[in-house]
């Protein structure tokens, strides 16, 4: 579900070949989460322009792809940045890679998150883990525009202190951009004063005005369907509330199937979805 | 209560009743009953670093968090403390005061200042014993604190950030 925005999206001549990328930074964020800074070989050939929301696939040579959400400024068309969680083949091959390698990236793909549709709205953006990767280039668009939306809150939860990502970045926000950061882990020892629960939690500390906000998910499916299960409960329309799905990805174009989610291909029709688009199939364990 | 008090405010009674009507446990219950939670209420106020409760020590009253932050600890062995979660404003702090053998299961240490209203469990539980209506309206109450809270423990078991 394409949304209208003003920025412009690239479009490859052939969306399987991939364009040849530096890897110029290498940042651990956590153990086992980093983010790579891209930038394309052929410098100034052509700008790196995306959506918040959507994905690239990132090529090891030799090895194989996977499909990784854009985490930097869209407005930095230059640099491009993926927050990695290394949990597989490629993940982990592209976690053992140095300044200066060479990698191949195909993108950008996929729906993007309702900008524009918050306009005027309170913009409620709620992340578990590395969910709050790919909701990170919607931060920066508003931050951007911070006058043009309400009220921002960013509800985010993680395992443990030490997993959050962009701390510096967390503490920031709050203090830069009017930005209402409510951080929870799941667990921790006593030098941790902050949250201690799940994500869901923190709706009990805020207060949405249900009909002026929208909601923007992006975590773990099951922390997604408990999340949703508490805006809904606060009176949030449906049609107000946005989440973006994962599914192994090969092609990112529609072609292969392999992440089909009920009548959907997550890589075409998604990774965002508006809640009505897969009300009907959302949480069930047979999809 | 075993606990210090850092201060503790002589609140009019009927002033009292306003405050408990704001919290959410409260809410809608009746005058009656509201004037019953008032006779056994106290407001309280913890510094960060002091403990509302201690693990194993008898639960004789309960708390509605009004602001602030309470960290639940359980002590693991070898592992030290733990905290396992925390509550704030507008949340239920304890539930053991209604429960036997009337004892608290974790420590509660206040890590943000907390103001909060005390309740006297022992009393409520005499007077839930006499008056069973407002027996079921607490075990109604606290029904739903039990729920959200054992709905958020299955989730924090599932460990949902772990890799595999």
């Amino acid at each position: 579900m394409s949304q209208p925005y003003s920025a412009e999206v690239d479009v490859l001549a052939d969306p399987m070949l991939p364009e040849l990328q530096i890897i110029r930074r290498i940042v651990w964020e956590t153990d086992d989460t980093f983010t790579l800074q891209l930038e394309n070989l052929n410098h100034g050939a052509r700008k790196f322009l995306f959506l918040p929301g959507q994905f690239n696939m990132l090529y090891v040579f030799g090895i194989g792809e996977s499909a990784i959400s854009i985490s930097s400024d869209p407005s930095k068309t230059n640099m491009l940045s993926h927050t990695i969680h290394r949990v597989g083949t490629v993940t982990n091959a592209l976690a053992s890679m140095k300044r200066g390698d060479i990698i191949g990236l195909r993108g950008p793909f996929g729906s993007n998150w309702p900008i524009e549709t918050a306009n005027g709205l309170d913009v409620c953006i709620v992340a578990g883990g590395i969910g709050l990767a790919p909701l990170r280039p919607v931060l920066y668009s508003l931050f951007r525009r911070r006058r043009d939306y309400g009220r921002v809150l960013l509800l985010y939860g993680a395992r443990s202190p030490l997993d959050l990502l962009y701390r510096v970045e967390l503490e920031q926000w709050s203090k830069q951009y009017d930005v209402e950061v409510l951080v929870t882990v799941d667990r921790s020892d006593s030098t941790w004063k902050g949250y201690i629960g799940v994500v869901p939690n923190l709706f009990s500390y805020i207060k949405l005005d249900a009909r002026a906000t929208l909601a923007m998910v992006c975590g773990p499916e099951v922390m997604m369907e408990y999340t949703i299960a508490e805006i809904l409960r606060r009176g949030v329309p449906p049609e107000q509330i946005y989440l973006s799905m994962e599914r192994n990805m090969k092609c990112a174009v529609g072609f292969c199937g392999h992440c089909q989610y009920g009548p959907k291909f997550i890589c075409k029709d998604g990774p965002v979805f508006g809640l009505p688009q897969i009300s009907g199939f959302f949480g069930k364990k047979e999809i | 209560m075993t606990h210090r008090l850092l201060q503790e405010e002589d609140m009019q009674k009927e002033n009292l009743g306003e405050v408990l009507r704001k919290h959410p446990f409260v809410g809608n219950l009746g005058e009656k009953y509201l004037q019953t939670l008032v006779g056994c209420a106290k407001n309280v106020h913890y510094k960060e670093g002091e403990y509302l409760c201690h693990e194993g020590e008898a639960a004789d009253w309960f708390f509605l968090i009004r602001s602030g932050r309470i960290a639940l600890e359980i002590h693991a062995g070898h592992k030290g403390k733990r905290r396992v979660q925390t509550i704030g404003p507008g949340e239920v702090l304890g539930w053991s005061w209604l429960i036997s053998p009337y004892r608290w299961h974790f420590d509660g240490c206040a890590v943000a200042e907390v103001g909060a209203l005390a309740l006297d469990g022992k009393c409520l539980r005499t007077k839930c014993d006499k008056d069973h209506d407002f027996g079921y309206e607490m075990l109604k109450r606290l029904s739903d604190v039990f729920q959200s809270r054992m709905e958020a423990t299955r989730l924090q078991l599932l460990d949902v950030y772990g890799s595999r």
